[in-house]
């Protein structure tokens, strides 16, 4: 049976007043690929051809979503076709009133970053004052009634508050906690070799996350994703590539993925010239990969390709530079060196007391000197 | 490292959907799906008339007595799969037991 998505990713607007060094976007966010932004009209298009498509999960993300001032008959029209709706925003100048009319208009779930445990880390890390405006949100969604999810980036520098942002997400009333350690694409690959922690770190606040979760059961839901140049294996990405999920940028591209439209090796549709069902049946980008007639070895006779996938072609490109390869991050790929020479010169700089460098801020002028350079 | 098992549910408790919790029908898969954030449950026919009788009103053992007699089921057969059901989706925090 063909597979049909569940899941569409709607990037809003990339358009976002956080400045976090780890964010997803493409590094030329602000450059000319990326600037006419699809209409309310389009937008409600493309709802109802992902809901006929199968999809039954929306999320309304970015850049800052909460930018959009239609956001509200967005999440109607969303609401309309029985999609479960979640807002992904970072709450920044998000008052009660705008999440009232949200709620209204039929929004399900919110989730809301933070940067750290307290003002002084979440503030630095973000680059933008945020932390109260957040604290003042989580209060908001959990007075009107809605289910909460709180969302952490973790990478070296906040690392060691896994506990303290447990017993936040835990104090505010949270459904959800995600924990979700960086993964290294957009501005987070740029930023690599600041963000990515010691296996000494990791170990730690894995140990905390098994003690929490046996302390709070099903009161608090901690979602670990598990950092993957840490690990043996490959993550199973997005439940296998083309099979359950996709993206739609804010001017319309629609990728597998929120990181592939990194891989200059496939060709991208817009929702502009094309309707969704073409776009997911047959568009290069999404069959290329799909199933797995494309795998190399080791993939093709590995007993874990059912379970996944081959990993990350976004990696594979990123890293490698062939989409089409085992993601290096698995130890059974010819790649693995170029992962663990990574992993090794952080753990040398940590063991010789180096000053960790400065990252580079996710912001619009750093993106257009980036997309000058290539 | 999991927490212990939560005692037996009385038959006296009354089962509800946890709001963030919504039954929706899937008509591109012809089925029934019980949406919730980041995630879904399939449900086969059972399982939608057990949610469907799940109103916040009925006791458990009001909802079993109600597909006995939709289903002419003999007594007693039919409380072992909606305990199971239910406590399953108990335990993923999308149901919950109240008086």
């Amino acid at each position: 049976m063909d597979p049909k998505p569940l899941w569409l990713l709607a990037e809003l607007t990339y358009k976002c007043p956080l400045q976090c060094p780890y964010c997803s976007n493409p590094l030329d966010f602000a450059g000319p690929r990326f600037k006419r932004e699809l209409s309310t009209d389009e937008w409600c298009r493309v709802f109802r051809e992902a809901k006929a498509l199968g999809v039954l999960q929306l999320g309304l993300s970015g850049g800052e979503p909460t930018l959009r001032s239609d956001l509200e008959e967005l999440v109607r029209e969303a609401h309309g076709l029985g999609l479960y709706t979640s807002l992904i925003t970072s709450a920044y100048r998000l008052t009660k009133e705008r999440l009232a009319a949200l709620k209204a208009a039929g929004l399900d779930h919110v989730q809301i970053s933070i940067q750290g445990a307290d003002a002084e880390l979440s503030d630095a890390v973000a680059g933008t004052a945020s932390y109260r405006d957040k604290i003042a949100a989580y209060h908001y969604t959990r007075e009107l009634g809605f289910p909460l999810t709180v969302n952490v980036v973790l990478h070296r520098r906040n690392l060691h508050q896994v506990e303290a942002l447990i017993r936040l997400a835990e104090t505010l009333g949270a459904e959800r906690i995600e924990l979700a350690n960086t993964q290294f694409y957009g501005w987070a690959l740029h930023n690599r070799d600041v963000l990515m922690p010691t296996r000494a770190q990791l170990d730690e606040a894995w140990q905390v996350v098994q003690r929490e979760r046996a302390r709070l059961g099903t009161k608090l839901e901690i979602v670990w994703v598990l950092p993957d140049y840490h690990e043996q294996y490959p993550k199973p990405c997005m439940g296998g590539w083309a099979r359950a999920y996709m993206t739609v940028t804010p001017a319309g591209e629609v990728w597998p993925c929120h990181a592939a439209g990194r891989i200059t090796s496939l060709r991208f549709e817009n929702v502009r010239d094309r309707p969704l069902d073409w776009i997911w049946e047959h568009s290069d980008a999404f069959t290329r990969f799909r199933g797995d007639a494309w795998m190399p070895e080791p993939c093709r006779s590995c007993p874990r390709k059912a379970q996944d996938f081959g990993g990350c072609r976004c990696q594979a490109f990123l890293v490698v530079g062939d989409a089409g390869v085992t993601d290096p991050v698995c130890s059974l790929s010819p790649h693995r060196p170029l992962i663990d020479a990574a992993v090794a010169e952080v753990e040398r700089a940590a063991a010789a007391g180096a000053a960790p460098d400065e990252w580079t801020y996710r912001a619009a002028p750093a993106s257009r000197a980036l997309a000058a350079k290539g | 490292m999991s927490p212990p098992p939560p005692p037996p549910v009385a038959v006296t408790a009354v089962p509800r959907l946890h709001p963030k919790a919504r039954l929706q029908r899937d008509d591109v898969r012809g089925r029934d799906v019980l949406l919730y954030p980041e995630g879904l449950v399939v449900l086969n026919a059972t399982g939608t008339a057990i949610l469907g009788l799940c109103d916040g009103v009925r006791s458990i053992a009001q909802v079993v007595a109600a597909l006995e007699q939709r289903y002419g089921a003999p007594a007693g057969t039919v409380k072992p799969d909606v305990s199971a059901f239910l406590d399953g989706l108990a335990a993923k925090g999308l149901v919950t037991y109240g008086p």
